[in-house]
């Protein structure tokens, strides 16, 4: 019998707040343990939630950009179950008014064929502290506690692991570009957890599910989801049933267990948050936040492929970051060639940040100079190889391409006087290679062309060479 | 001439800025009589005499440079709920035994800007869970009128302190009745505010949606003084209103006429005391005696008032009191693990009532119980509230009792919680409406047990309800008599 898959993904954001959700403590990563936090993030007695504004700003500009319809109306839920890393052991989050409903995100399947994966809804919550464990004791960082959420719960589109790594690169990527978050992973920005099911082909009605929760790698969901829908169509194929679950996802021994039960079956009794009144937007709000909308990484791929002619691959890495691209286009609309100013920034730039650690934002070099080298290069007063030495000056120092080769005596020499007196050296003292090429050995001309190079110190345009060279030899 | 002690906040801040006598006079006062007579109210649970003399000091060397605020050197003692920084907060609990606050909550920041020297904390039902204060984990208090009976509750110290003369004033917290009821059973004024009309931050939460601050004092004048000092809107409480806040005590003064107060008819019920009964009834005679008209109203679903209340109160409390789980601070009892800490720390931490509605809240909100119960309550309470409007567009105010009955004897309740329950139905219908009521002195019983008539107003109709309940006390002799404790 042959099975197909139901996945449905509960993506958590970290959104790119100053401060947290509820109080003013700062939201950053990495501070000693419980160093960021507040009566309001601590839950002492008689401190109230007050809502950050830009949470929602941010949310609601996530829902927009994943064509999710607005509630103009939305309140928050005490979400109560007990946790240690919770410190009112209620989560305030948003139980049947979230911000956002519907939308979704289109995915490149391998075939090349494009999919649809629809989402459910987009709420905002709070998140928990972080548990830790030492030899003869716990404890509880609370830093994270109050850091800005949003969950983005998935329709069960999603057919296979390849499909879900897909979609979270598809959504990491167009989070990134709206700016909503940092989507650090290593920084736990983004965790999901992930409902899985299968059903023999055929059959419409959905497969029992199990959760496997609080993934924060995509590798991990991948891994994990090819390893629990291989276990489910094998017990099914035994005769096997699949339990209600949830499941732990061990990365070691690359397999996922069954939690025990006692950490299942919440009764979460949600009710409304009387400290914190209705979310309430207007039509006016929502558009003014609209027109900021950013274009979708998919919309900007198709549009730089046809303003600037660039191949689908060139676009495709371009287009990943949105600096990167944006970085590429001011370049390109400089340049006299968009294919050039590509391969520059494909290989040379970006290979250079990352060999140096930077951010595409710390580059000294503007894209008017980038375009100006560029241009040098396509006007031929420089060759390749010197610009990839002025390059390397210019990352370095910062500085006007022109004048590092005005400076440095780079140029190319095109003078075809002063061209021609290398040529006749060359000729002259390689007569056994001018033999060569006169007796029909095509390859003896490249050496004497390399001949003229070196005596011009590399500057001599190749092309003016290869010309004299030819009109004297024949 | 009075002792200090027994000076109204009015008064004192008058003397203050008469340089008639020093801040550090009053508080001297007021902590001697403490010394004195709360060995037998039991009003207090701490008193920081070195905290309050240094702040009495203070506030004495900046009047001498010539500040003159509102309050400047005035004693305000507060419920044990409101957190005031580097004191103890325990709401009464074993479970908050050694927490000491590491902020000060809105109203208290407020009167420390005014100059207030705070005094003490006061006793209470444990979480403002109870009518007569014998709820506290910690000691009973007595109503200062007859040590055998209860102050009320839940703000009992609150109340027993102003009327034993141990404080000028006091702040209390009001969710079902827990400032008006005290207030009626000790012969002293409380005020609960309009919901929204003082900043909750800081206050110990028992129900978020009912819970208001306001003061306990010895007239109404002192009422509006105070409501002023810590009204007002507040970024860190969301549902604090923000609305401008008048002078209250300007707006004081005057007879009633042209006032149309409304006698709500299901609210001289059976149950209802005949001693009480009468005492209201001649209060209202009084009010009309003063140029107000009075109408007969109807408040038809305030029968479902108490029902609804303890199904929305337990709920929220459910989840406010979830904090208390020994983690972070305050009492805790190791377990195996932590489900098991929690639940030692708790069944050690926490008292009988307060754990009968953590329990009821958790029932009423569990799937399949929350559609019936608590939405069902919710749909209650919006019925409740706009019987009210319907009567405020006849009438200006409400005249009602307090309480159904005056004091009663320890333990005489304690056993029947229903009983207790049902010794806030005339107070309830206003916390689920988000409106203010007012209980100021209205006579005795034959037993010299203090009765208390309620003014209720609309939304933000503090001025209303302070208005009249001045008039009234002006002319009535009620607020005059001390208990023979006071000296
Ligand atoms: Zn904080």
């Amino acid at each position: 019998m042959n099975f197909v898959a139901n996945i449905g993904l509960e993506v958590h954001v970290q959104l790119k707040t100053r401060t947290k959700i509820f109080c003013g403590c700062p939201t950053t990563f990495g501070a000693p343990p419980n160093t960021r936090v507040c009566p309001v993030c601590l839950g002492y007695p008689g401190a109230m939630p007050a809502m950050n504004s830009e949470a929602i700003r941010l949310t609601v500009f996530s829902g927009l950009m994943l064509g999710c319809k607005i509630n103009p109306y939305s309140k928050m839920d005490r979400k109560n179950y007990y946790y240690p890393d919770m410190p009112k052991n209620y989560q305030i989050s948003q139980y049947d008014q979230p911000l956002c409903l519907g939308g979704g995100i289109e995915i490149k399947l391998a075939d090349g064929s494009k999919k649809m994966i629809g989402l459910t809804r987009i709420h905002i919550e709070e998140d928990v502290g972080k548990n830790m464990h030492f030899a003869a004791s716990s404890g509880i960082d609370f830093n994270r506690a109050g850091t800005p959420l949003m969950e983005i719960v998935t329709e069960p589109d999603i057919a296979s692991a390849d499909e879900a790594l897909a979609f979270l690169e598809a959504l990491k990527e167009i989070l990134a570009y709206g700016g909503v978050s940092d989507v650090n992973l290593e920084e736990g920005n983004l965790r999901c957890d992930v409902n899985s099911s299968v059903r023999p082909v055929g059959q419409d009605k959905l497969g029992t599910k199990t959760e496997l929760k609080n993934m924060n790698t995509f590798k991990g969901v991948y891994r994990a989801l090819s390893y629990e829908i291989t276990r489910q169509i094998s017990e099914l194929e035994k005769g096997g049933r699949i339990r209600q679950e949830t499941r732990r996802w061990d990365d070691l021994a690359g397999v996922t267990l069954a939690m025990r039960s006692k950490e299942e079956a919440h009764d979460y009794r949600y009710f409304p948050e009387p400290d914190l009144l209705p979310i309430v937007l207007t039509p006016a709000q929502i558009d003014d936040w609209a027109r900021a909308l950013p274009e979708l990484p998919e919309n900007r791929r198709a549009r730089m492929m046809r303003d600037y002619g660039i191949p689908e691959y060139d676009a495709n890495v371009l287009a990943v970051d949105q600096a990167v691209a944006n970085y590429f286009e001011a370049t390109a609309k400089l340049s006299k060639s968009a294919k050039s100013a590509s391969n520059w920034i494909m290989t040379t730039v970006l290979a250079k940040l990352t060999e140096q650690h930077l951010a595409i934002g710390e580059l000294k070099i503007t894209p008017a100079q980038l375009a100006s080298l560029v241009n040098l290069v396509e006007v031929k007063i420089i060759n390749i190889s010197t610009a990839k030495e002025v390059f390397e000056i210019m990352f370095a120092q910062g500085g006007e391409p022109e004048e590092i080769v005005k400076a440095k005596g780079l140029a190319q020499v095109s003078d075809t006087g002063a061209i021609e007196k290398f040529v006749d050296e060359a000729i002259a003292a390689n007569a056994k290679t001018v033999a060569d090429y006169k007796g029909g050995k095509e390859a003896a001309l490249k050496a004497l062309i390399g001949q003229v190079m070196k005596l011009s110190k590399g500057k001599a345009n190749p092309g003016l060479v290869n010309d004299l060279l030819k009109r004297k030899l024949s | 001439m009075a002792n200090l002690n027994q000076l109204t906040v009015a008064e004192a801040a008058e003397k203050l800025a008469k340089r008639a006598c020093s801040s550090e006079d009053i508080v001297r006062a007021v902590l001697s009589s403490i010394e004195k007579t709360d060995k037998q109210v039991g009003a207090y649970l701490t008193v920081d005499a070195e905290s309050a003399l240094a702040q009495a000091r203070a506030a004495d060397t900046a009047r001498t440079k010539g500040e003159n605020k509102p309050l400047l050197g005035v004693p305000i003692g507060m419920k044990d709920l409101l957190n005031v920084k580097r004191q103890p907060c325990t709401c009464a609990s074993k479970i908050l035994n050694g927490y000491v606050a590491p902020y000060d909550a809105t109203v208290v920041a407020k009167l420390r800007a005014a100059g207030a020297v705070l005094l003490g904390r006061l006793n209470m039902d444990e979480f403002a869970m109870g009518g007569s204060t014998e709820n506290s984990a910690y000691q009973p208090t007595r109503n200062p009128w007859d040590l055998s009976r209860v102050p009320g509750g839940s703000s009992g110290g609150s109340a027993a302190a102003v009327a034993a003369d141990e404080a000028l004033a006091t702040l209390g917290s009001d969710t079902g009745g827990s400032i008006r009821q005290p207030a009626g059973f000790c012969g002293c004024v409380g005020l609960k505010p309009t919901y929204g009309r003082v900043s909750r931050y800081g206050l110990t939460a028992f129900a978020s949606s009912l819970d208001q601050i306001g003061p306990l004092t010895k007239t109404v004048r002192d009422s509006a003084l105070l409501l002023g000092a810590i009204s007002g809107r507040d970024e860190m409480d969301s549902t604090s209103l923000d609305v401008p806040v008048p002078d209250y005590v300007a707006q004081l003064g005057g007879d009633l006429k042209g006032l149309r107060l409304g006698l709500p008819r299901e609210y001289f019920i059976e149950g209802l005391d005949a001693e009480v009964e009468q005492s209201v009834r001649v209060a209202v005679a009084k009010c009309r005696e003063l140029g107000a008209e009075i109408v007969e109203i109807s408040l038809p679903h305030s029968k479902y008032a108490v029902a609804v209340y303890y199904i929305i109160a337990t709920a929220e409390a459910s989840a406010n009191l979830a904090r208390f789980d020994g983690v972070r601070y305050g009492l805790r009892v190791d377990g195996e693990d932590p489900l098991d800490q929690y639940g030692k720390t708790r069944a050690a931490g926490f008292g009988q009532e307060v754990k009968r509605r953590i329990i009821l809240g958790t029932y009423v909100l569990s799937s399949g119980y929350h559609d019936a119960y608590y939405l069902r309550a919710q749909k209650v309470r919006t019925l409740i509230r706009r019987d009210f409007e319907a009567a405020f567009k006849q009438c200006d105010a409400i005249l009602t009792p307090v309480a159904p009955t005056a004091a009663y004897k320890f333990g005489e309740k304690l056993a029947d919680p229903l009983k207790m329950y049902l010794g806030d139905i005339f107070t309830i219908p206003v916390n689920l409406a988000g409106i203010c009521g007012v209980s100021v002195p209205c006579g005795f019983t034959s037993e010299k047990l203090p009765v208390g008539l309620q003014v209720i107003g609309p939304a933000l109709g503090e001025n209303v309800i302070l208005k009249i309940g001045h008039a009234y006390e002006q002319a009535t002799p009620w607020h005059k008599e001390k208990p023979e404790i006071s000296g």
